[in-house]
């Protein structure tokens, strides 16, 4: 029997596809309740797959998967009572009106009868669709569309709300305030969120723990500021104007310097104490007759813990 | 029910494809109508006004051709992801292939009436009354939701708008013309008649056909048993489709 206080609890999770793509392999991870978690990654590192696994949607190849105490492949119908899934493609009707589409979600999640309306209405109001409730959905922007399934993920009130990607396709100014929605259902609800996410900044900043996936594993996890301090060392960039492997040559022998890499014409170091240490690097150059054009110097970012663990960067992913 | 309910709110917005999908009957029944007006002199032909003989042959290939393309449907669920939302609730999986189907049948009943009503304006009149008229509804819709089953089905294991076409194409209209839809019983060739005896558009031809003249109800009853087998069959084959795609997944 599953621990019930573990809101989402994933034990070495397989997925191999009829084609023979192995999406996942040996995925692990768990989530308090009331937490938000965030599977950050790559497109096709395999977080869809996991969370289509999660909610009933598609069957593990191996592996175990509990929601609240609930095994998904064995008991989907509870599984589906207690949790709501907004997918990465919009799974609103179109040439229904926002509120219809609530009305049937809440009908098809067996929200009970009397609550329906009034539920209803409340949901679209906080998610300011109010004013637009009798319009096709058709009609509506990206923004509001992403709202509406927001809404409709919640009409039940469910325990464990999974979001696939739910900031793609998103203004800056909808995603800020998706973010706002989300921690305010954390504090007023209590509720559970699994997001997968391929923006840094969003897992940074919304999210409680984070599992960074790759090629169908969890590379490593933890709080976000845990897995900065995972590099113990300061991130310096130099941009060089010529011989760029000769300097990451000089450069990677220096004390103090834990490993180098070159990207394009510039080579980013891990230094130790990074204030100290790069006058010297810079004088090193110099000595050899390499110019230095810039230079900058960073404390860690999750893009950095990302390099580290799966040894290339977040962007060259997308 | 609420399912049938989004399926009928989203057809009733699209008056325009009610009124396609009643074009072509018109079509066939004015301009076929006329056109063949004379066959009826063929000696053996079996009722002397054409359009009376034509009208039930409409109502029913309108039914399999409107309920056909019932998958299309589906399909769009399946690639927008409303398939996924659906399925991510407690809903009743069979619900959602019977709700596609209830509407294809709740549609058929209400271009069947319509055709009705032109054939008579036309002159096609309905001598066995309010039974003759139950007895082409019934066969129409059995038909209807055959079709509507079967393309579901199909929809549900190609997954592609365009193996759907095609295959609705490929079958459409050869089992409307090897059936006694446009041409007496009496005066079809033999090799037609044998394929015909096994096409199921053919029995609801048959039995809307001898509902409207009410002389031989156990033709009408013996055809609609046929085609409550044929339809149930399609659904059976649905549901089995369905349970094909989820485990794919």
């Amino acid at each position: 029997m599953q621990k019930k206080e573990i809101a989402i609890n994933v034990e070495n999770l397989s997925k191999t596809y009829k084609n023979g793509v192995k999406a996942i392999s040996g995925v692990s991870f768990f989530v308090n309740f009331g937490e938000i978690f965030g599977l950050l990654g790559p497109n096709g590192a395999g977080k869809s797959s996991t969370v289509r696994i999660l909610s009933t949607l598609s069957n593990l190849s191996d592996g175990n998967a509990h929601i609240a105490g609930f095994n998904v492949s064995k008991s989907p119908t509870e599984v589906r009572l207690l949790m709501g899934y907004v997918a990465q493609s919009t799974g609103v009707d179109a040439w229904a009106t926002g509120k219809e589409n609530l009305l049937l979600q809440a009908q098809l999640e067996r929200v009970p009868r009397k609550d329906i309306n009034k539920r209803v209405s409340h949901l679209l109001e906080w998610v300011g669709l109010s004013s637009v409730s009798r319009k096709l959905v058709n009609t509506y922007s990206g923004g509001m569309k992403r709202r509406l399934e927001i809404a409709m993920g919640l009409v039940h009130e469910p325990k464990v709300l999974f979001l696939d990607e739910p900031s793609t396709g998103l203004d800056p100014e909808s995603r800020r305030k998706l973010w706002n929605d989300l921690k305010y259902l954390q504090k007023q609800k209590k509720i559970t969120v699994l997001l997968t996410t391929h923006y840094l900044e969003e897992a940074d900043y919304l999210c409680d723990r984070i599992a960074i996936i790759d090629k169908g594993r969890v590379v490593t996890e933890g709080t976000p500021s845990e897995l900065k301090s995972k590099i113990s060392s300061d991130i310096v960039t130099l941009e060089i104007e010529n011989e760029i492997s000769i300097a990451s040559n000089i450069l990677k022998n220096l004390n103090g310097v834990n490993s180098t890499n070159i990207e394009g014409d510039r080579i980013v170091l891990q230094v130790t104490n990074g204030k100290k240490i790069l006058p010297s690097l810079i004088i090193e150059l110099q000595r050899k007759s390499i110019d230095v054009n810039s230079f900058s110097f960073n404390s860690p970012t999750l893009d950095d813990v990302y390099l580290k663990f799966t040894g290339h960067r977040f962007d060259q992913d997308i | 029910m609420q399912l049938l309910k989004r399926h009928t709110l989203a057809t009733l917005r699209l008056p325009i494809w009610i009124a396609v999908t009643l074009v072509q009957p018109v079509i066939w029944l004015t301009i076929f109508g006329q056109l063949f007006q004379k066959v009826v002199e063929i000696p053996g032909f079996d009722s002397n006004s054409y359009i009376a003989f034509l009208t039930p042959g409409v109502v029913i290939m309108t039914a399999m051709f409107g309920s056909a393309w019932s998958g299309m449907g589906l399909i769009y669920d399946l690639n927008l992801g409303v398939m996924d939302r659906l399925l991510s609730t407690p809903v009743n999986r069979g619900a959602i292939i019977a709700a596609r189907v209830l509407h294809a049948s709740l549609t058929v009943l209400v271009q069947s009436i319509i055709i009705l009503v032109l054939g008579y304006i036309l002159g096609a009149k309905i001598e066995s009354g309010i039974i003759g008229i139950l007895g082409i509804l019934i066969s129409a819709i059995l038909i209807g939701s055959g079709f509507s089953a079967l393309s579901s089905g199909l929809a549900l294991l190609t997954k592609r708008e365009e193996n759907l076409i095609a295959i609705i194409n490929f079958f459409g209209l050869p089992l409307t013309f090897l059936s006694a839809a446009f041409m007496s019983e009496a005066l079809i060739p033999d090799w037609v008649k044998v394929i015909s005896f096994f096409n199921p558009v053919n029995w609801a031809v048959s039995a809307a056909r001898n509902s409207i003249s009410g002389e031989n109800w156990s033709i009408v009853v013996f055809n609609c048993l046929l085609l409550l087998v044929f339809s149930l069959i399609a659904y059976f084959f649905a549901t089995i489709a369905f349970k094909i795609y989820q485990r794919s997944n």
